[in-house]
């Protein structure tokens, strides 16, 4: 039973993050300690999976990823120094197998794998619709939660990329060139298209249609998308 | 310092994330407090950058971190000390002898007859993997690839392989596991 095999193994004291405690339970796993590995992964799961699912954009694939890459990380884990954080260096394995894999893929089915580069001009915000807040509660609904990911599927790859780390996983500016192998400049230009973008598509929605009409349907027209 | 809208634009981006140096954001904020568009395109930046921050946005599919946990087990080397080697491996060998003896009683006693299926209508499933990882439910009858849309959380989900779902009686979901189906 995969729940008691978590109980097991588990510590009284949960390990949340704390990067004291984090310094502590990595040397222990580096001194044999291998089952408190499940520890130290266990607050950066999902945001592993994130990543994955970001650059893949399929649940079976990234999800296998996500799996490899924390593999990894263990095999790994006397090469990791602790100038970087330790959820930055998981991330970046993440990226890297992530990226293998859609290689690998695009390879299989004779595509080129070439992102396309960065856009040259400036991005002209194309909606000028008043957004006011959204609340927090917003996110509790699916449909809502549902939107902004379709929203985010359909960037380009290399916005996709730096708003899932920078945005979802706060990785730093420094932190996502890093993980990416970018400039920090290409950093904050692919941020800046990629918000806009995202605000562009979903500024009509969330500015009032979906917001003041929870009942109705919450779907893009055809041919609206602003890129 | 001033700014036009097109500058506000430019620099949004790195305004939100306190990446300008001061003169340029009292220019910004300047503009903005005359400037409608620029408002609603700082606002809704801003409101991006909220709401797909939320923990709420970075969703795993169900049994994700079980199914996860269970490969790092499956990985993990041993961390036993070597001094305690020898005589837990001669307990664990001893222990895997009777296991084994165990089961061939097991499968010669069950081949006579077939496991229970929970539904009796239902289609058994035919080639699926055996290690494959799949999901049931407390009162479901069958079981699913993860992230099924027909799989409901209510009924307790946990993750198990499809050789032990099949032992517990469930048959594959038609939707999600239809290759595996076997002809009726």
């Amino acid at each position: 039973m995969p729940g008691r095999v978590i109980a097991l193994k588990r510590p009284a004291g949960q390990f949340d993050g704390d990067p004291r405690d984090e310094v502590m339970l990595i040397q222990r796993v580096r001194d044999g300690e291998h089952e408190l590995f499940y520890e130290l992964i266990r607050p950066y799961e999902r945001r592993v999976y994130a990543t994955a699912f970001a650059i893949l954009r399929n649940e079976a694939d990234a999800e296998d990823v996500a799996q490899e890459a924390v593999l990894k990380a263990f095999k790994h884990i006397r090469q990791f120094r602790a100038e970087a954080r330790f959820s930055t260096w998981l991330i970046q394995i993440t990226v890297n197998e992530a990226r293998m894999r859609r290689r690998k893929a695009h390879a299989n089915i004779m595509e080129p794998i070439a992102d396309r580069p960065d856009d040259e001009g400036n991005y002209t915000p194309r909606d000028f619709a008043d957004w006011r807040e959204i609340p927090s509660e917003t996110l509790e609904r699916n449909e809502i939660r549902q939107k902004l990911a379709e929203a985010l599927a359909g960037l380009g790859q290399i916005y996709r990329e730096v708003f899932v780390l920078r945005d979802m996983q706060r990785l730093s500016i420094d932190e996502t060139a890093r993980a990416l192998g970018i400039s920090t400049a290409s950093v904050k230009t692919r941020l800046l298209r990629a918000r806009l973008m995202l605000r562009d598509l979903l500024a009509p929605g969330l500015g009032g249609a979906w917001c003041g009409k929870w009942g109705g349907r919450l779907s893009f027209e055809k041919g609206t998308k602003p890129w | 310092m001033v700014v036009n809208c097109e500058e506000v634009w430019r620099e949004v981006s790195n305004y939100l994330d306190g990446e300008v140096h001061p003169g340029l954001r009292l220019a910004i904020e300047a503009h903005v407090r005359d400037c409608q568009r620029c408002t609603a395109v700082l606002d809704g930046t801003r409101n991006v950058i909220q709401l797909y921050g939320d923990e709420r946005m970075l969703e795993v599919p169900l049994g994700f971190g079980q199914r996860l946990h269970r490969r790092i087990e499956q990985n993990l080397p041993s961390s036993i000390p070597p001094s305690r080697r020898t005589f837990l491996g001669w307990m664990v060998a001893a222990a895997a002898a009777v296991l084994v003896v165990g089961s061939l009683e097991l499968v010669r006693a069950s081949s006579a007859r077939r496991p229970e299926q929970r539904s009796e209508l239902a289609r058994r499933g035919s080639g699926v993997p055996p290690n494959m990882m799949v999901v049931v439910t407390e009162d479901g009858k069958l079981f699913h690839r993860a992230g099924c849309p027909f799989i409901h959380e209510r009924n307790r989900p946990r993750t198990i392989t499809a050789s032990e779902a099949s032992r517990e009686g469930y048959t594959p979901c038609i939707r999600c596991m239809g290759k595996y189906l076997a002809d009726a």
